[in-house]
């Protein structure tokens, strides 16, 4: 592997791929968060939260993730000199796990949203026939059991998630497939074997990762 | 042979509730009161808005007009103060809706803990105490999909008094239930009866009713429309739905 055996090379490769796994990390993490509290928001009984977690739903799940990358970057930062750090390829980074984790946000919310529809609506009743208010029946009761019977759904998302990463080299962060771009621009004759080591670099985490939700999914889940 | 002292006012007063499920009229005009220590067992055929009328008195059935009160005091809206109302107001479903992703003492421990804010320590003893009393205490590590339906009711009911409650509510809590099971939860709620819990049963037990009711009422159509000692009703029913009802459910 005459392309990668150059250790100028090779340390962009790796470089490449811890800017994939920090964008998933961080953007998974805000994702989790910001889908519970909206999946939250729109089985709650206030009208108000109720819209304001299906308009995030419908916009977000459905505007292109380029388009929400482009607008982080021209509109929030360059327009609106919103800045995330000092560091500019930091700021690069933040913006694109702004846009990844308001875009992936949606889906958790929406996976989390089919789980609540798993638990039996009587133990939502049982909860507040002994006196727990709405907030705790959700988190105490409701939530845990909807998180348990879509992990195995929450793994593809997450799947999916860092796939999208790539998405944040349009902004100039040197991720893994804006890495490759350029290996290939250098060694025009290596291309295919370039490719297949960038998508077999995937591969060898996220099939696991697969399997690893599967195994997780059976492990919790809820006998009823 | 109304049970409590009969100078104090009532806990549960119903005053003229209606209650439509869009054009379906399903209470209507309904009044009620159960008095402190006082058992009620409400009866009658299916559709006739019993199950309604439990689930009315701590409000997880709204009405559309009429007022409930409980203990003096006019059920809340909604809110804190009605959670606090329903955690006086223990309930009891056909369908045990224990919380599956808990252990059978944990789901007797979470009331008190998050809404009495009892130590875990404390409440724990309590609850195996409740679950002593109910015949469970062997099961309480145990998740609810592992138990028996008799077993999971028992623990229900154990659920619903570690709440220490004013009152019980039994949403037809053996309907669901094999026929062998029927015994154990029906032993569990006369022993309650036998202590002085005030509680309105919604039932197709007869014998319950006959032997642990002060009180049986009969309803039809939403409407209230006879109540009487158990003795009394099922020997003169006055009604010709009661008479009606009566006769085909006791000629088998």
């Amino acid at each position: 592997m005459p392309v990668f055996s150059d250790p100028t090379n090779f340390d962009a490769y790796v470089s490449g791929f811890l800017w994939i796994l920090k964008l998933t990390g961080a953007s998974a993490l805000l994702a989790l968060v910001l889908g519970v509290l909206l999946a939250g928001m729109r089985v709650s009984p206030v009208p108000v939260l109720r819209w304001f977690g299906a308009a995030w739903v419908n916009i977000f799940r459905n505007t292109p993730l380029t388009l929400i990358i482009f607008f982080c970057y021209f509109g929030l930062y360059a327009t609106l000199s919103i800045t995330l750090s000092d560091d500019l390829i930091l700021n690069n980074f933040w913006l694109g796990v702004v846009g990844l984790s308001v875009y992936t946000a949606a889906f958790v919310c929406e996976a989390l949203r089919s789980g609540i529809n798993t638990v039996p609506a009587g133990q939502a009743e049982a909860a507040r026939a002994i006196g727990l208010t709405f907030s705790q029946t959700l988190r105490i009761v409701v939530l845990p059991q909807a998180g348990r019977a879509v992990i195995a759904p929450l793994g593809s998302v997450l799947i999916a998630l860092c796939k999208n990463t790539t998405i944040v080299g349009t902004i100039g962060l040197l991720e893994a497939s804006n890495v490759m771009k350029q290996l290939i621009n250098d060694n025009g004759d290596q291309v295919i074997l370039i490719f297949l080591v960038f998508a077999g670099t995937f591969a060898a985490v996220l099939i696991p990762v697969g399997y690893f939700f599967g195994w997780l999914a059976n492990r919790l889940a809820v006998k009823r | 042979m109304v049970a409590g002292d009969a100078s104090q006012e009532p806990l549960i007063v119903l005053d003229k509730v209606n209650k439509f499920f869009g054009d379906l009229h399903v209470l209507r005009d309904v009044d009620l009161s159960v008095g402190r220590g006082e058992v009620v067992v409400v009866i009658g055929p299916s559709g006739s808005g019993k199950s309604t009328l439990c689930r009315a008195i701590n409000r997880l059935e709204t009405i559309s007009s009429g007022q409930i009160t409980f203990d003096g005091k006019a059920l809340p809206a909604e809110g804190r103060a009605l959670a606090r109302l329903r955690s006086d107001v223990g309930m009891v479903f056909q369908s045990f809706n224990l919380f599956a992703h808990k252990t059978i003492l944990e789901n007797v421990t979470l009331g008190p803990i998050k809404v009495r804010k009892d130590k875990p320590e404390e409440a724990r003893k309590r609850g195996m105490t409740l679950l002593e009393r109910v015949g469970i205490a062997n099961q309480a590590g145990k998740y609810p999909a592992q138990l028996s339906g008799g077993q999971q009711q028992r623990a229900a009911i154990a659920r619903a008094l570690a709440m220490q409650p004013k009152a019980m509510l039994f949403d037809e809590p053996t309907s669901a239930l094999d026929p062998e099971m029927v015994g154990e939860v029906l032993d569990v709620m006369t022993s309650l009866a036998r202590d002085g819990m005030t509680m309105v049963v919604v039932t197709h037990e007869m014998g319950f009713a006959r032997h642990a009711a002060n009180r049986v009422v009969f309803m039809a159509d939403g409407q209230l429309v006879e109540q009487a000692e158990p003795g009394e009703f099922f020997a003169n029913p006055r009604s010709d739905r009661a008479k009606d009802f009566l006769s085909k459910i006791l000629t088998h």
